[in-house]
């Protein structure tokens, strides 16, 4: 799917801009459709406009300029309350002052709700998180787990079609959170919800999403599915952001075909694949994937060039090991080898010869 | 059965853990120790000695040299034949042997104005029947029933004789039935006083009525304001809270005193209101020395008392919470009644408390300008520290009002718990 408007998007971004003191502005023409039933995120660091966007459409910020649209309909206009949308704040933002069930109760009220219908939703919605037998609890004597779990039973017990999230797992721990992704990716396929994520854990982006927005300085740096993000960046800010890897300075040699030959700073020839440069002559950042380094000559890709390395140090960290080279005169070139039974153990100091497939080297624009 | 648990070197466990407590907790009374000295040195002890004057009072049976402190026995003729004669028994002409024996004595030590004030609280224009009675004491002749109730009448009045009962009693409640507007009937029941004397019950519901309101109106001004303070971003918000503080550093005479220059009469709002022709010069509103003059002044004074402590329970309360409820639906008007409301009620109610607290022992203010109507009980017990000198009866109504205090702080805590409360 294209960025930009489109009459079956069920939500729309158009030309959205967004500035909170008139000088700058923290989202720059911002375009983006989401499909009904999609599961995006708004990843990037913090200041870099995704939480804005997310305000935007939740209602509590409104766009300087441009149109938001929800299932075709303008919402610019339109009061949070108004919209539907059900939300995830990152620090759950449950009722301190009510039980589980009347914070679950809340949103059926407002809506006027007869008691019977309300007390089988909340049912319902605390049975989908494993939640059934703390209506009667209050938020400060749940753990954060569970919290979160009653925030999501919250944001979904009135049937929103939309659900935003913001950072909601950022305040568990890591097994927890692991456990979350999952929990959410599965309730997110059961009920059919479009959901709007917003987070600055790319592990977590990459684990539930359908599509990734990669926000950065107030635009979408790339947008796209998981895999393609991570290996198809399309400039060096998506790269380096989503993932580890290694950035080798040159310039371009020859650019024909979708191949280049990039020079590399110490005199070095090898082949790359262009993503975002033009022409001859041009400054340029190599990338390479950590875990697509091969040392070993029989196990080494077909058209890889080799390259000259020293090993400066390797780090055990239990299922790979971690070496840390010197390569084309970068000194925190990092290669990923799997920790099996016949793996070969590198030394400090001991001189190698390093390759990829030059498809996995990615001239990009330098920053 | 478990063995003994014991540390490394064979000390029970029990007792190493009670000593190594031990020490703390010395050490952290140590810490307290001068301001637990100075508390009850300043506050539990004279409260206490307050306390005890308002059911103790030995001025009629006990005179204190004001120069020497020496204390003299008085009238003890007359409270023996109290001792020996219950309640309701006519005063013989024993009693009034020794009442005339009681007052020639109190003529050679000069006592007669200490045994008459305390008699006078009692019954108002006593103090010179005593005073005359002791001059004349010496020159009657017995029997003395006749020739005491020939100098003066009103020796015989059986009020008399019970409020002498009474005040040759150790301890009497009289003093809170005299603040609660009730008094002793001859025969000892309590009934109510006089019409014209009943002031205080009256004096206590203003008091009350008043605070209360005064409470109300500074929620309601202070409530806007503390949410103002708490949303708005750091420096502005800093600003504001030093013209919130202002009032704190100016002092409270000054203060006051504006007020009576702006509200008065002749002062600066009515001349305004007559010079816009709002009204004519003979409308000019009264704003001073009634109760309105009151509720103004110390609104204002106690305004920051409300402020402070909503804005630190609103400072806590996070905007995702209202956000929250506005994306599940709620109108803002919901939002804030269901859910912003509901969690700064620590605030309201510690604000409240404190104010209303300061405000029913408030003196200062409504003595300035309250005039006649604004008048507080406190007005009237400094009157009676100062005036009347009748520090029983002060004592009796600072007790009353302390009383309700504790009452109130009692029902808050049954209905809203003070861990609940959060003064900042």
């Amino acid at each position: 799917m294209a960025d930009g408007a489109q009459s079956d998007a069920f939500v729309a971004f158009e030309h959205v801009q967004k500035s909170y003191d008139g000088v700058s502005l923290v989202v720059k023409d911002l375009n983006l459709s989401i499909a009904k039933g999609e599961f995006l995120t708004m990843l990037g660091p913090s200041g870099s406009g995704k939480t804005t966007c997310l305000m935007m459409l939740a209602g509590f910020e409104t766009a300087t300029h441009g149109e938001i649209r929800l299932a075709g309909r303008p919402i610019n206009q339109v009061p949070p309350h108004k919209r539907g949308i059900g939300m995830v704040f990152q620090n759950y933002a449950l009722f301190p002052h009510m039980t589980v069930g009347e914070n679950l109760a809340f949103p059926l009220e407002v809506r006027g709700m007869g008691k019977d219908e309300r007390e089988s939703r909340i049912k319902r919605a605390l049975d989908m998180v494993q939640m059934g037998a703390f209506a009667h609890r209050r938020p400060a004597q749940l753990s954060g787990g569970q919290q979160q779990r009653i925030a999501l039973a919250r944001a979904l017990v009135f049937d929103p079609e939309l659900v935003l999230m913001d950072e909601p797992l950022g305040a568990l721990d890591k097994q927890l959170r692991e456990h979350m992704q999952f929990e959410i990716k599965h309730l997110h396929e059961r009920l059919g919800i479009t959901v709007v994520y917003v987070t600055h854990d790319q592990g977590e982006a990459l684990t539930m999403s359908d599509r990734i927005a990669v926000f950065n300085d107030g635009k979408i740096q790339q947008l796209a599915p998981p895999a393609d993000l991570y290996e198809r960046p399309d400039n060096s800010f998506v790269a380096q952001f989503i993932g580890e890897n290694n950035k080798l300075p040159g310039t371009i040699e020859e650019l024909s075909g979708g191949k280049a030959l990039v020079r590399l700073a110490t005199g070095e020839v090898i082949d790359a694949t262009p993503v975002n440069v033009t022409a001859k002559g041009q400054a340029t950042l190599v990338s390479v994937r950590p875990e697509r380094v091969e040392f070993k000559p029989e196990m080494m890709p077909q058209g890889a060039h080799m390259i000259d390395a020293e090993v400066l140090e390797v780090i055990y960290m239990g299922d790979i090991l971690r070496a840390r080279l010197k390569v084309a005169g970068t000194e925190d070139f990092v290669m990923k080898m799997r920790n099996t039974l016949g793996q070969t153990r590198l030394d400090a100091g001991q001189k190698i010869k390093v390759g990829w497939h030059p498809q996995d080297a990615r001239a990009l624009d330098p920053v | 059965m478990a063995e003994m648990l014991t540390t490394a070197d064979g000390i029970p466990l029990k007792a190493a853990l009670a000593r190594a407590q031990s020490r703390a907790r010395r050490k952290a009374l140590f810490l307290v120790l001068p301001l637990l000295i100075f508390t009850l040195l300043s506050f539990v002890l004279p409260i206490g000695a307050m306390m005890a004057r308002s059911v103790h009072n030995p001025e009629f049976v006990a005179s204190t040299d004001r120069g020497t402190g020496a204390v003299t026995p008085i009238m003890q003729n007359l409270k023996g034949w109290f001792d020996a004669n219950p309640l309701g028994t006519e005063p013989d002409e024993a009693a009034y042997a020794a009442l005339v024996a009681d007052l020639a004595h109190l003529q050679e030590t000069k006592a007669s104005g200490s045994a008459g004030t305390r008699i006078n609280y009692d019954l108002p224009g006593t103090l010179s029947l005593f005073k005359s009675g002791a001059r004349g004491a010496g020159k009657l002749e017995p029997p003395f029933k006749e020739s005491l109730l020939a100098d003066d009448a009103r020796w015989g009045d059986p009020k008399l004789w019970q409020a002498m009962r009474a005040a040759t009693a150790g301890v009497t409640a009289d003093f809170y039935l005299a603040a609660l507007d009730r008094t002793r009937a001859a025969d000892g029941s309590i009934v109510q006083a006089e019409e014209n004397r009943q002031i205080y019950i009256k004096l206590f519901l203003r008091t009350f009525g008043l605070s209360a309101l005064i409470t109300f109106v500074c929620l309601l001004l202070a409530f806007p304001v503390a949410h103002l303070l708490a949303t708005l971003p750091m420096a502005k918000s800093n600003l504001l809270m030093i013209l919130v503080l202002l009032p704190f550093w100016t002092s409270l005479l000054v203060r006051t005193s504006a007020w009576m220059v702006l509200l008065q009469e002749q002062g600066v709002l009515n001349d305004s209101l007559v010079g816009l022709g709002l009204i004519t010069e003979d409308q000019r509103l009264a704003m001073m020395y009634n109760t309105t003059g009151t509720i103004i002044a110390m609104t204002h004074i106690l305004l920051p008392f409300m402020i402070l402590p909503l804005y630190s329970v609103m400072r806590t309360i996070k905007p995702s919470y209202v956000r929250a409820a506005r994306s599940l639906g709620a109108t803002s008007w919901t939002a804030f009644r269901r859910v912003y409301l509901p969690q700064t009620l620590p605030g309201i109610g510690a604000g409240g408390l404190l104010v209303f607290i300061l405000a029913v022992g408030y003196y200062i203010t409504p003595a300035l300008v309250g005039g006649a109507s604004g008048r507080l009980i406190s007005n009237m017990i400094a009157d009676h520290m100062n005036d009347t000198l009748n520090w029983s009866l002060a004592a009796a109504l600072s007790a009353i009002l302390l009383a309700a205090v504790l009452i109130l702080y009692w029902l808050y805590d049954r209905l809203v718990g003070i861990d609940k409360l959060k003064l900042g």
